[in-house]
């Protein structure tokens, strides 16, 4: 391997892997919010829109994002509907990010149980408060180590942006193999950039997760 | 709409053989998953602090790396470091099956250590011996949580296998887009049309297969 | 002496099961009334329609003059002056011991925080607990956890206070310090509806025994009378079983 290619590259990386850490994360904060919303019309069994709801979750969990992607980016602009390839990253990011942080949340909620709800409304408790105070922290917490798994998924799921033209880690190195031939360099960078933006996550993912395992056997 | 295109020719023909191509690629890479996962979880069961680091490092590497950077280090790296030619299907076949194996790896681990140590224990009391307990006791038992999440990998697997158009497969979106480019004057809202019909595809080849796995999640549920 | 519970022929199904009918009790102030039976009797799900946790299909029953009915407006209000502890006792896991306590009086009745934050270590104190109150559920024993339990229907100020097999849980060693607080409230004469299996300290808390089986109340009075003198053979036979 050729050090003085790598350092030529890095500043290319650099830049990559700021733009793939934006979209990823306006991405996932979008996927957070849409999560959050879709499993509150689930768990209240709102009429009609959590028929939608459940559709949104079997389309979006049934189908992969470069396709999503694929539809959102060619498809859209054809019936009028045009956006730019970054919107297109964490909107399609997001709705993909959505149908699984809704479910992570749902089951959060039926995780708190019942008997939960009843000593909540025996001190008089009125429905408002027992779900701010009572159901809902509970159910976050419980959701914790699902939301940091998909978060590593999301992040993972990044790496099809290249394919709407977004100048990602990905793209980069697709780019430099093609122009100049510096394979080893370039998917060397790849790697180490990927290893940057997921191990953290991961490490503090598993962490958590052991900690959330031993809490909940003493509750 | 663009949905004319479809009905060009054999257009529709073309786009459901890409997608076998597809599915191909899953169903191979799931049965090399599933024969080398157990395998793998078993070793793994019993916690040798050699394997132990090994697995650990393997399976963290599949956990943060991207199928799509595996994909481009198998296909590209190969040819360069090790002057291998190798085929666009067999690097995708080898890839899913190196992640597919790490997941069923360390689902069998999870099932076998899962098991509490009272079911061994009463199955020895009851006067069954070593093989009869794994028989009748613990595999049944194993094979009720493994076969729900197994199924699922499956749809996971179709899923991703939408990558190796990236490295020059021709599968369903490729085939897509060549259809698009072909009739870019005839129907030029053709990339509506297409696409929606490839997430539908996608839709459809999976969804059957998640539907069985949480059916028989629940059933299996005790 | 004034009458703070009427259960006037109320009756429980389910579909078209009946868990109970026609059943009627009248609790007055200060009146400690211990309801027994075989499991599923329903003395637990009576037990439970008295704060509207279960709906009634038939009769009507008044707290402090009050009709109980979840369907009504201030059911928040009914359901404070009935204090109910659980079997399992339910507390919340992601509050501490301190804030178990504070929640309800601060959310519900807009108390002042730190009067309510007194009040809570008084009653803490008063179960042996004080070094608990920033300690989380999952730290507490079986028994502690349950003593936490009461304090926080406690300090709702309830007019009655419906306590649920609340010992069925535990650990025979525990079972001990919970009946203590609940002998030592009994004493400074809380109204108390106790539902239990444990009959020397129903015997010792009770001003009035129930007995309630297949969904009626078979027998009823003093517990001198109750365990001496059984009157009915199915509460004979039921006493039996407690004895070897």
């Amino acid at each position: 391997m050729n050090l003085d290619v790598i350092i030529s590259y890095i500043p290319l990386y650099i830049e990559a892997f700021f733009l793939t850490i934006r979209i990823g994360w306006l991405g996932i904060l979008f996927a957070l919010a849409i999560g959050l919303v879709v499993a509150f019309i689930m768990h209240f069994k709102i009429p009609f829109l959590s028929g939608i709801a459940l559709v949104y979750i079997e389309l979006f969990r049934n189908t992969p994002l470069l396709v999503q992607l694929f539809f959102i980016y060619f498809g859209l602009p054809k019936v009028g509907l045009s956006i730019s390839a970054e919107t297109c990253g964490f909107v399609g990011l997001g709705l993909l990010g959505g149908s699984y942080m809704a479910e992570v949340f749902r089951s959060g909620l039926e995780s708190v149980p019942n008997s939960q709800t009843e000593s909540a409304l025996a001190l008089g408790l009125s429905r408002k408060q027992l779900f701010l105070s009572v159901i809902l922290p509970q159910a976050i917490s419980q959701s914790v180590p699902g939301i940091l798994a998909n978060v590593i998924f999301l992040l993972k799921e990044t790496s099809v942006f290249s394919a709407i033209s977004l100048m990602d880690l990905m793209f980069t190195a697709k780019d430099l193999i093609g122009l100049y031939y510096d394979t080893k360099e370039a998917l060397f960078l790849l790697v180490i950039f990927y290893i940057i933006m997921l191990l953290p996550v991961s490490v503090i993912g598993s962490f958590i997760e052991k900690k959330a395992r031993f809490r909940t056997l003493g509750v | 709409m663009g949905f004319e295109v479809l009905l060009k020719g054999n257009n529709m023909i073309r786009l459901l053989t890409g997608l076998a191509v597809s599915l191909k690629i899953s169903f191979i890479s799931v049965a090399i998953s599933i024969v080398l996962g157990v395998i793998l979880g078993i070793l793994m069961a019993f916690k040798n602090p050699v394997i132990t680091v090994i697995t650990r490092v393997y399976l963290e590497i599949v956990r943060i790396m991207p199928q799509m950077v595996l994909l481009f280090i198998v296909y590209f790296g190969t040819t360069k470091a090790l002057g291998i030619n190798l085929e666009a299907e067999t690097a995708a076949v080898i890839v899913f099956s190196f992640w597919g194996t790490a997941e069923m790896a360390d689902l069998v681990r999870g099932a076998l250590l899962s098991i509490p140590v009272i079911q061994y224990e009463s199955s020895i009391s009851l006067g069954l011996n070593r093989f009869q307990t794994y028989r009748y006791v613990i595999v049944p038992q194993i094979i009720r949580r493994m076969i729900p999440l197994s199924i699922n990998l499956i749809t996971r697997m179709i899923k991703t296998t939408s990558l190796v158009m990236m490295i020059g497969i021709v599968e369903v979106l490729k085939v897509g887009q060549q259809i698009i480019e072909a009739n870019r004057k005839a129907s030029p809202t053709a990339a509506f049309g297409i696409f929606l019909v490839i997430f539908l595809l996608y839709f459809m080849a999976c969804w059957p297969i998640s539907m069985l796995s949480r059916y028989l999640e629940k059933k299996w549920e005790n | 002496m004034e009458e703070i519970l009427k259960v006037n022929n109320v009756c429980k199904r389910y579909e078209d099961i009946t868990v109970f009918e026609n059943m009627n009790l009248t609790v007055k102030r200060g009146e400690v009334v211990v309801i027994v039976g075989p499991s599923g009797c329903g003395k637990s799900t009576f037990l439970r329609c008295l704060n509207a946790l279960e709906n009634i299909q038939d009769g009507e029953i008044l707290l402090d003059g009050e009709k109980v009915d979840a369907a009504s407006k201030n059911i928040g209000n009914i359901r404070e002056k009935a204090g109910m502890v659980f079997q399992s006792y339910d507390l919340f896991p992601h509050l501490t011991v301190l804030q178990n306590l504070m929640l309800a009086p601060v959310k519900v009745k807009k108390r002042d925080k730190k009067e309510v934050e007194k009040e809570a270590l008084t009653l803490l104190e008063r179960v042996g607990l004080l070094t608990k109150k920033d300690s989380f559920p999952r730290q507490l024993s079986g028994g502690q956890k349950q003593r936490v339990a009461i304090v926080r229907a406690l300090i709702m100020h309830p007019e009655i206070l419906l306590l649920d097999e609340i010992t069925a849980a535990l650990d025979p060693e525990m079972v001990h310090e919970v009946l203590e607080v609940v002998l030592s409230l009994a004493k400074e004469g809380r109204t108390m509806i106790i539902v239990t299996h444990e009959m020397q300290f129903a015997r010792a808390v009770a001003d009035r025994m129930v007995f309630i089986d297949n969904g009626r109340i078979v027998e009823e009075g003093s517990p001198e009378e109750f365990f001496e003198n059984p009157k009915s053979d199915r509460l004979k036979q039921f006493l039996q079983t407690f004895s070897y």
